[in-house]
């Protein structure tokens, strides 16, 4: 018996099922039965490269298929699978267990986004918001028509914005900010990050317009530049900047 | 769920323990305008009483002279040295000055407003407002 024992045990130490275990606590809540959310535990093997999506799709393959989960790439690109992960808005596809260091990983819905069940949450108000700073080049000539056929930048004039143009419209940063935890008509730190992406834009002749949509009482004002939109932000957008920036233009910092 | 929106309220705005000292400066700088502002009214208030002449006057005096006035003297000194150096440090930030330039971003996204700037802005405002409450206390207990 010591013998099968011992063989068991050097087949749990190779390299292949050396795997660890963690805790997933993962939020369970379905707005159409439930009073309140509770949340559900699993143990769930991981490796050093294991993300918390991955996790989470382990749970629903091997335990509870039920589990709400939105995402699609799997890659930090789509932007579907933003959550609370122990805490902070991150992405669960582009957050290793690993980097965690915790035995006990909690996964929530992102805050200030309505629950449609479990860990998916409605993004209709996010791309309301999004639309409404008209997210597109605003001018009379457009480049089919134009003789040029493009409209040349410099290196240096796509700098001014190509930053902000890395947004994957995840909402961290709208489920993050302080104003949006208690404003539900703010616009919000990714469209306004946007608002800028577009004003930055030497293609654009849009500025005024989109000066006038922002200058507003939820508009940029709400802003109290508490950074927290730019500390969780995937994809280095620094919505916290453009906001800043935007209201330079507003205050006659810039023109 | 406490509300369909799923808002994290204002137990989630205050919080500042998940986002950096910028988040602990948004808050304080918060909660010091309003204690100013109810500073402000009680001092309008104390000061009124001038109006009930000398002996009026010297009553209110002799209730500013106790021990818990002064500890709430120390705190309005600290509140009023945080709020302005904060308060300037937020209205340049918020001009769009000393927030960094754009530029394309690289991993892991250090973002560029989140500056060392910025950061000394805080610390000297909480710094300065420590060295005012101490030398405050200094006046008002060491008679
Ligand atoms: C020279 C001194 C002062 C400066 C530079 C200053 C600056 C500022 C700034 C920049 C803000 C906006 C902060 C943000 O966007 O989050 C603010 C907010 C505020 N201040 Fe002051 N302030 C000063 C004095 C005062 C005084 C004396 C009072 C009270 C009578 C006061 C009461 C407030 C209040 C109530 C707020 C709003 C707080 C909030 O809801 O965020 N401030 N101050
Ligand atoms: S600015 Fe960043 S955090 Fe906000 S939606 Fe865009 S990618 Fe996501
Ligand atoms: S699955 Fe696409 S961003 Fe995470």
């Amino acid at each position: 018996m010591a013998q099968v024992s011992s063989i068991a045990n050097e087949q749990t130490s190779t390299p292949l099922s050396s795997s660890t275990s963690i805790t997933l606590r993962i939020s369970r809540f379905n707005p159409e039965h439930d009073e309140s959310s509770g949340f559900m535990e699993f143990s769930v093997p991981v490796q050093k490269w294991t993300t918390v999506l991955e996790a989470i799709l382990e749970v629903k393959k091997h335990f509870d298929h039920s589990v709400a989960v939105r995402y699609s790439c799997r890659q930090a690109t789509c932007g579907s699978c933003g959550m609370i992960i122990n805490g902070k808005p991150r992405l669960a596809c582009f957050t290793k267990i690993s980097e965690l260091n915790s035995n006990v990983v909690t996964v929530e819905p992102m805050n200030n986004f309505p629950v449609i069940r479990d860990l998916a949450v409605k993004f209709e108000k996010l791309f309301d918001s999004h639309q409404k700073i008209k997210p597109f080049l605003i001018r009379d000539d457009t480049e089919l028509v134009s003789d040029e056929k493009e409209f040349l930048q410099s290196p240096e004039e796509v700098e001014q914005y190509i930053q902000f143009a890395n947004c994957i419209k995840c909402g961290l940063c709208n489920s993050a900010c302080p104003t949006m935890a208690t404003d539900s008509s703010f616009v919000g730190p990714q469209a306004l990050a946007q608002a800028y992406r577009y004003v930055a834009d030497t293609r654009d002749k849009g500025k005024d317009s989109r000066l006038k949509i922002i200058d507003d009482s939820h508009g940029i004002w709400r802003c109290h530049f508490a950074g927290s939109c730019s500390q969780v932000c995937p994809k280095g957008v620094d919505p916290a900047m453009g906001i800043q920036l935007l209201r330079g233009y507003l205050l006659g910092f810039r023109s | 769920m406490a509300n369909d929106e799923h808002r994290e309220g204002i137990k989630g705005m205050a919080n500042p323990g998940r986002y950096g000292i910028e988040r602990v400066a948004y808050w304080m700088m918060r909660l010091s305008g309003l204690g100013l502002l109810a500073y402000f009214i009680g001092h309008i208030y104390e000061t009124s009483n001038i109006l009930r002449g000398q002996v009026g006057w010297d009553e209110v005096l002799e209730l500013t002279q106790t021990t818990e006035a002064h500890i709430v003297l120390a705190i309005v000194i600290g509140m009023c040295v945080f709020h302005t150096v904060n308060g300037v440090r937020v209205m340049l930030g918020h001009g769009g000055i000393g927030v960094g330039k754009p530029a394309r971003p690289d991993y892991p996204y250090e973002p560029a407003s989140q500056n060392y700037r910025h950061k000394i802005g805080i610390y000297s405002a909480i710094l300065l407002s420590a060295i005012a409450m101490m030398y405050g206390m200094a006046v008002m207990f060491g008679e």
